[in-house]
C-alpha cells in the first residue's frame, strides 16, 4: 500500500485513475442499468396493476372481497396466479352470474385481452401463482400427438370423454366440452384446476406433457379434424349410435317396408 | 328301374336346359315335391310382417361382412407398436387386435366401409329383432301352434345380444375393454364360482392375454353357428305354420290370403334384401360407428366418461347403474348384491317375456290353433303387460345412458339415477293401467262404430235447430272386421260341493288361475262385443229418425 | 293342466262357422263374413301406357344400379384411400368411405327398388286364399305311430333288460365329463391372486405421466396424480395385468379436511394414495372433484368421498376404495409402506 501511495503523484496516475473510473462506471452501469429498466417496467407494471385493481373493484370485488381475500360468495384469489384469471375471465366464466347452478358455465367474454391482462396482473400481485403461458408452451411445435393421446386418456378422458366432448359429474356438475377452447385456456385449466377440476401442475404433468395433450386435442377435436367414418354423432359413443341406428336405420327400413307391403293404387281411385 | 330311367330321360331330352338341370336335381333331391308345396305358397301383405325379414337380411349382411373382416383381423393380444397411417396413434403400444382394426379402418381400401356396415347391421339386427318380437307379442302371434317359434326367436335375440357384445369387445379398444372389465367384475360377483369362472374365461387375471382370441372363436363360430341353426329352424316353422294374418273379409282362421311366393314374394322379399343392404351400406358411408381410433387402445388404468355398451346391452347397464351398492359379509365371504342382483334381474326380466305365452295359454286354457292375429286393443291385459315390460326396458335404457341424459338435458346424474330407480317399479305399473284404459276406450269406440256407424264429419241442422253429426253405417266388411275377434269368459271355480254333497278340495293353482282369468277377461278388462240383438235394435231405431 | 278342466263355455265360439261359403249379410247375421272383396284393377292392368311407364321405371332403376356399381369400382380405383373431403353437413370425412358407401348403397337399393316396383305394378296382384290344415295328426296316424313306437321299444327289450338300460345311461351320463375335464387348463385357480398387487414396502410411487418417482412437494393440494409402482414399465409383458390392480390415484388434502382417522394415519402430510380401480366392477375411477373431494366412476357413477376414507356415498359400489399406506424414504421420495391391506377392484365371494 505504501508503494501505491508513493506513486500517487506519478504522471500516469491520472490515466490509471481515469481508466479505473471508466471501468467502474462501465461495471456499475452493467450492474445497475437493467435495474433501472426493471424499475421502469415496475412502474409500468404498477400502472397495470392499478388499472387491474380498478377493474377488479368494479367487476369482482363484490364476491371475492375488496382485496381478493374472498367472501362467502367467492373464494380467495390470493395465490391463484395470472393463469387462473386469464382462464376464468377469457372463457367468460368470471364474472359469474349471481345465482348459478351446480357450476359456472362458459359464456361470452366481456373483457378485452388488455383488460384481462390488467386484472391478471393485479391478482398476481396479491400472491405468487402460475403465470399466463406463452405461445411456445402451448403451441404445436415439438409436440408428440400420440403421446398426448395416451396422456389424455390417462388424465383427462375420464371426465372430458375420449376426444374431449365433455361428460357428467355428480349433482349436475359436468366436465365441459373442449371443442373450440383456446389452447392457451386448456393449458391454464390444467395448470390451475378451475372449479372442481383438479390441477395438473408441472410436477405431475410436465410442460411437455401439456403441450402433447393440447396437440392431441387439436388433432382429434378441432374444426379441421377428419372423421373418416362420416357423421360423428356427437362423438358420444354407443348411446348416440344406438339412437341413430334405431331412428334412421330401422326407422328407414320400416318406412320402406310400408311401401313394399302396401297395396298398389287401384285404377278406380286414381 | 333302368328302363324307366331311360324312357324318362329320352322323353326329357328335348326339354330346355333349365328344365334339364331341374330334372337332374329332382332325381337326386326331390325338388319338385318340395316346390309343389312351396312355390305358390301364400304370404299375406302387411308392413309389420316384414320386420322379421329386416332381421334375416341384416343377419346375412353381418355374416357376409364378418367373413370379410376375418381376412384382415388378427385376434391376438400381443403388444405391438403402431406404425400405420393414422397419425395420432403413431408409436403407441397396443394389442395386435387393435392395430389390425386400425389397419382395416385406414389401410385396407373399403375396409372401413365393411367394418361400419358390419356394426350398423348389428345394431339394426338387434333393433329389428326387438321390434319384430314386440309385433309378435302384441298381435298374439305367439299362440298355439307358434310357441316354439317364439322361443326360437327369443333365443336368437338373446344370442344376438351376446354375439354383438363379444364382437364389440374384439378390437380391444378403450371403450370395449371397459365393457369387458365390467363383464369380468360381474362374473366375480357370482357367489362361490365367480373367481373360478373369471380365471378360466380370461386364462388368469384380467385382462391377461387370451380373451380376444377366445371371444373371437365365440363371436365368429360358436354363437353364429347356433344362431344360423335357429334361423333355419325359425324359417322352416314359418313356412310350415303358414303366416298369420289379421281378420278381415275372407280372412279366417282356416285360410291364409295374400300373394304367391312366385313371383310376387320372390320379387318383394328378394328386393327387400337389396333394399335393406342398400340402406345399411349408405348408412355406413354417411355415419361413423364405433370409431375405435378415437377411443385408443385398451389400458386397464385408462377410461373415458360416457362408457356404454351398444344399445342392446343398455338395459342391463341401466340395471347395474341403478342398483344400490349392497354387499353382505358373512363367515369370511362376500355376497356382492350390488352386481349380482342386476345380473339375476337381467335374466328374470328377459325370461318374463319369453315365458309369457305359456302363462297366457294356461290362464285361457285355450288349446286351439290361432292363425288370426289380435288387434292389441282386443287383448287389453296382454297389451298392458307388454307395454309395462317395454316401459321398464326403456327406463333401464335411460338408466344405461344416465350420464349422457344428464349432460344433454342439464340434469343431475344423481337425479336421473333416482328417477330410474323409482321409475323401474312405478313406470310399468302406471303404463299397465294407462294402456289397459286406452285399450278399453278403443274397444268402446269400435263398438260405437259398429252400432252407430262412422262419424262422417257432416253436420246437419235439424228443423228444431239442433245440430247433429251424421253417422254413416259401416260396410259389411268393416262390420265383420270389427266384430271378428274372440272374447273369453272369465273362468269360474266350479261348485266346490259335488252332487253328493262331498266337498271338493280347491287347489291353490286353480284359485290363482280363476283370479288371473278374471283379471284378464272380467268386466273391467274387456268391453263385450256388440251383439246381433243390440245391432238390430239400434239400426231399426235409426230408421225412425 | 289339461284343457279338460276348462269348461267349454268359457272358450269363445269358433268364429268361422261360415268358413268357405261367402255369406251375404242377412237379418240373422249382420256381422257375417262377406268373403274376399272382388279384385280391382290397377291402372297398369288396364292401361298399357301406364304399364310401360312402370316397365321403364323398373329398367331405369336397374340401370342406375349398374352405373352405381361402376361408380363403386371407379371410386375404389381412383380415390386415394387417405383422401379427406368436406361434405356439408357431415364435415371432414374420408372420401373413399363416403363414395364407396353411397355407390354400393345406391347399387343395392336400386336393385331392390326395381324388383319391388316390378312386383307392385306389373305382377298380378290378385289375392289368393290358401287353406290351412290342422297341424295335429289325425287319431289314426297317432295310433299308428304309438303302435310302431311300442313295437320298437318292445323289440329293443330296453324295459326288460334293466342291466343294459342302466349301464347305458351311466355311460352316456359319464362321458361328457371328459369334456369338462378338458376345460381345466383354460386358466389357473384363483388362489390368492386377487389379493396381491405389485406394491410392497419401499416401492417408490412413480408418476405415470413423467415416469419419475414422486416427491411430496410434487403433489399440490387440489391436484390429481396417477402413479404406478417403481419397476413396472409399459413394455413389460404383464404390464396390463399388473397395472389393472396396481394403478394408484394420489391427491393431497388439507390434513384438517381428512375426517377418517386411519386415512390420516396412512397419508403423508395430507397426501393420500387410493386404488384407481373401482370396487364395483373395476373401472379406473378417477373423476376427482377437487372442491368436494368426491371421485366418481364414469362407468356406473359410484361416488366415493376421498376425505372420509373413500367411503361410498352414491351408486352401486359396495365398499370403500382401498388405501395404500405411504411414507417418504431417506431420499425424500414417496414410497409405499406395504401392499394394499385388502383386495383391490371388484368384490368377490372369497373376499371376506
Amino acid at each position: 500500500m505504501k508503494k501505491l501511495s508513493a506513486r500517487r503523484r506519478h504522471p500516469l496516475a491520472a490515466v490509471v485513475v481515469l481508466l479505473l473510473a471508466l471501468a467502474c462506471t462501465g461495471g456499475l452501469y452493467a450492474v445497475f442499468a437493467p435495474a433501472d429498466k426493471a424499475q421502469a417496467e415496475e412502474t409500468a407494471q404498477s400502472l397495470t396493476i392499478e388499472e387491474g385493481k380498478k377493474l377488479y373493484t368494479v367487476g369482482c370485488a363484490s364476491c371475492h372481497g375488496t382485496g381478493g381475500q374472498g367472501t362467502s360468495d367467492g373464494p380467495s384469489l390470493v395465490g391463484v396466479g395470472a393463469a387462473a384469471v386469464d382462464f376464468q375471465v377469457a372463457t367468460g366464466r368470471m364474472p359469474a352470474a349471481t345465482s348459478q347452478g351446480a357450476q359456472v358455465p362458459r359464456k361470452k367474454n366481456i373483457y378485452s385481452q388488455a383488460e384481462i391482462d390488467q386484472l391478471a396482473a393485479y391478482i398476481a400481485s396479491l400472491g405468487a401463482g402460475p403465470s399466463i403461458p406463452t405461445e411456445e408452451q402451448y403451441g404445436p411445435g415439438g409436440a408428440d400427438i400420440a403421446k398426448g393421446g395416451e396422456l389424455f386418456r390417462n388424465n383427462c378422458a375420464q371426465c372430458h370423454n375420449f376426444t374431449g366432448k365433455g361428460g357428467a359429474l355428480t349433482h349436475g356438475k359436468f366436465a365441459p366440452t373442449l371443442e373450440g377452447v383456446d389452447p392457451k385456456h386448456i393449458y391454464e385449466a390444467m395448470q390451475t384446476g378451475p372449479q372442481n377440476m383438479p390441477s395438473f401442475p408441472d410436477t405431475t404433468l410436465s410442460e411437455q406433457n401439456k403441450k402433447d395433450i393440447i396437440a392431441y386435442l387439436n388433432a382429434v377435436n378441432s374444426d379441421e379434424t377428419v372423421n373418416p367414418g362420416g357423421l360423428e354423432l356427437g362423438g358420444l359413443g354407443p348411446v348416440s349410435e344406438g339412437l341413430f341406428g334405431w331412428i334412421f336405420g330401422l326407422g328407414g327400413l320400416i318406412a320402406i317396408a310400408v311401401w313394399v307391403a302396401a297395396r298398389t293404387a287401384k285404377a278406380k281411385k286414381s | 328301374m333302368s328302363t324307366t330311367e331311360t324312357t324318362t330321360s329320352r322323353s326329357r331330352g328335348k326339354a330346355p336346359a333349365g328344365e334339364r338341370v331341374a330334372d337332374w336335381a329332382d332325381g337326386r333331391l326331390g325338388i319338385y315335391s318340395l316346390a309343389k308345396a312351396n312355390m305358390r305358397k301364400i304370404f299375406p301383405d302387411h308392413w309389420s310382417f316384414m320386420l322379421g325379414e329386416v332381421c334375416l337380411y341384416s343377419f346375412i349382411i353381418i355374416i357376409l361382412t364378418g367373413v370379410y373382416l376375418t381376412l384382415f383381423f388378427h385376434p391376438s393380444m400381443n403388444e405391438v407398436e403402431y406404425h400405420g397411417s393414422y397419425v395420432p396413434m403413431q408409436g403407441q403400444l397396443m394389442s395386435e387386435a387393435f392395430s389390425s382394426t386400425l389397419h382395416i379402418s385406414f389401410d385396407v381400401r373399403g375396409g372401413l366401409l365393411i367394418r361400419q356396415i358390419h356394426h350398423w347391421a348389428a345394431i339394426i339386427f338387434l333393433a329389428g329383432m326387438f321390434v319384430h318380437m314386440m309385433r309378435v307379442f302384441f298381435t298374439g302371434a305367439f299362440r298355439k301352434p307358434r310357441e316354439i317359434n317364439w322361443l326360437f326367436g327369443f333365443l336368437l335375440f338373446v344370442l344376438g345380444m351376446f354375439t354383438g357384445f363379444t364382437g364389440y369387445s374384439l378390437p380391444d379398444d378403450l371403450l370395449s375393454g371397459t365393457g369387458v372389465r365390467f363383464t369380468q367384475g360381474a362374473i366375480l360377483s357370482m357367489p362361490i364360482v365367480g373367481t373360478y369362472i373369471s380365471m378360466f374365461l380370461f386364462g388368469g387375471e384380467f385382462p391377461g392375454g387370451d380373451f380376444v382370441a377366445r371371444f373371437y372363436s365365440i363371436h365368429i363360430l360358436l354363437l353364429p353357428g347356433i344362431m344360423l341353426g335357429l334361423v333355419v329352424g325359425h324359417l322352416i316353422l314359418v313356412f310350415y305354420h303358414k303366416h298369420t294374418q289379421f281378420a278381415g273379409p275372407g280372412r279366417t282362421n282356416k285360410n291364409v290370403v295374400g300373394m304367391p311366393l312366385l313371383p310376387v314374394y320372390m320379387a318383394k322379399a328378394g328386393g327387400f334384401f337389396f333394399l335393406v343392404f342398400g340402406v345399411i351400406a349408405a348408412l355406413a358411408g354417411i355415419a361413423s360407428v364405433n370409431p375405435i381410433w378415437a377411443m385408443g387402445p385398451y389400458r386397464p388404468d385408462h377410461v373415458s366418461t360416457g362408457a356404454q355398451p351398444d344399445w342392446y346391452m343398455g338395459f342391463a347397464e341401466g340395471l347395474v347403474r341403478a342398483m344400490p351398492g349392497w354387499e353382505i359379509n358373512f363367515w369370511g365371504h362376500t355376497l356382492v348384491l350390488g352386481v349380482f342382483v342386476p345380473l339375476v334381474v337381467f335374466g328374470l326380466f328377459l325370461g318374463a317375456i319369453a315365458l309369457y305365452p305359456f302363462i297366457e295359454s294356461w290362464v285361457t286354457g285355450d288349446k286351439r290353433e290361432h292363425h288370426l292375429l289380435d288387434r292389441p286393443r282386443n287383448a287389453p291385459t296382454r297389451t298392458a303387460f307388454g307395454v309395462a315390460w317395454v316401459t321398464a326396458y326403456m327406463i333401464m335404457l335411460i338408466g344405461g345412458g344416465n350420464d349422457i341424459v344428464a349432460t344433454h338435458f342439464h340434469l343431475s346424474i344423481n337425479a336421473v339415477t333416482w328417477f330410474v330407480r323409482i321409475g323401474f317399479f312405478a313406470g310399468p305399473v302406471l303404463a299397465f293401467i294407462v294402456t289397459k284404459r286406452i285399450c278399453l276406450g278403443l274397444q268402446r269406440r269400435d263398438k260405437d262404430k259398429v252400432l252407430h256407424g262412422r262419424e262422417s264429419g257432416i253436420i246437419k241442422r235439424l228443423p228444431h235447430g239442433e245440430f247433429i253429426e251424421v253417422h254413416e253405417p259401416l260396410s259389411q266388411e268393416q262390420l265383420h272386421t270389427l266384430t271378428a275377434h274372440e272374447q273369453y269368459k272369465p273362468l269360474e271355480i266350479g261348485p266346490t260341493v259335488d252332487v253328493n254333497g262331498v266337498e271338493r278340495k280347491v287347489k291353490g293353482s286353480e284359485k290363482l288361475r280363476a283370479k288371473l282369468s278374471k283379471a284378464y277377461f272380467g268386466d273391467d278388462s274387456q268391453i263385450a262385443k256388440p251383439t246381433v240383438e243390440e245391432y238390430k235394435e239400434i239400426t231399426s231405431g235409426h230408421g225412425h229418425h | 293342466m289339461s284343457s279338460q278342466d276348462i269348461p267349454e263355455e268359457n272358450l269363445p265360439a269358433e268364429q268361422d262357422t261360415t268358413h268357405g261359403a261367402v255369406t251375404v249379410a242377412d237379418e240373422k247375421h249382420p256381422f257375417a263374413d262377406p268373403g274376399l272383396p272382388p279384385h280391382e284393377h290397377r291402372i297398369q292392368d288396364i292401361d298399357e301406357r301406364a304399364a310401360r311407364r312402370s316397365e321403364r321405371a323398373v329398367a331405369l332403376l336397374f340401370t342406375v344400379s349398374m352405373l352405381a356399381t361402376i361408380g363403386f369400382i371407379a371410386s375404389f380405383v381412383a380415390i386415394p384411400h387417405d383422401k379427406s373431403i368436406f361434405v356439408f353437413p357431415i364435415g371432414h370425412i374420408n372420401a373413399m368411405n363416403f363414395a364407396l358407401g353411397l355407390t354400393l348403397g345406391a347399387a343395392l337399393f336400386c336393385i331392390g327398388a326395381g324388383a319391388v316396383h316390378w312386383a307392385r305394378t306389373l305382377m298380378s296382384d290378385v289375392e289368393v286364399a290358401d287353406d290351412r290344415h290342422p297341424i295335429e295328426a289325425s287319431p289314426e296316424v297317432k295310433a299308428k305311430v304309438m303302435a310302431d313306437f311300442r313295437q320298437g321299444a318292445k323289440e329293443s327289450a330296453l324295459g326288460r333288460r334293466k342291466l343294459i338300460r342302466n349301464t347305458m345311461f351311466g355311460a352316456l351320463a359319464l362321458f361328457p365329463l371328459s369334456g369338462v375335464v378338458l376345460l381345466r387348463d383354460l386358466g389357473p385357480l384363483p388362489g390368492t391372486k386377487l389379493r396381491h398387487t405389485l406394491w410392497s414396502k419401499g416401492k417408490l410411487l412413480v408418476n405415470m405421466n413423467t415416469n419419475e418417482p414422486l416427491r411430496p412437494s410434487d403433489v399440490a393440494v387440489g391436484s390429481l396424480t396417477f402413479a404406478k409402482p417403481e419397476g413396472l414399465e409399459e413394455h413389460d409383458h404383464d404390464f396390463q395385468t399388473e397395472i389393472a390392480k396396481a394403478a394408484l390415484m394420489i391427491v393431497r388434502l388439507q390434513p384438517d379436511d381428512i375426517k377418517d382417522k386411519r386415512e390420516l394415519e396412512w397419508s403423508h402430510e395430507g397426501i393420500v394414495a387410493y386404488s384407481k380401480i373401482c370396487t364395483h366392477v373395476g373401472c379406473p375411477i378417477s373423476l376427482y372433484e377437487q372442491q368436494t373431494h368426491h371421485v366418481l366412476c364414469p362407468c356406473h357413477q359410484s361416488t366415493f368421498d376421498l376425505s372420509d376414507g373413500a367411503r361410498v356415498i352414491f351408486g352401486p359400489a359396495g365398499h370403500a376404495l382401498p388405501q395404500l399406506r405411504i411414507g417418504v424414504n431417506d431420499e425424500g421420495y414417496l414410497q409405499a409402506l406395504g401392499d394394499f391391506e385388502e383386495p383391490v377392484g371388484p368384490a368377490f365371494w372369497e373376499r371376506g
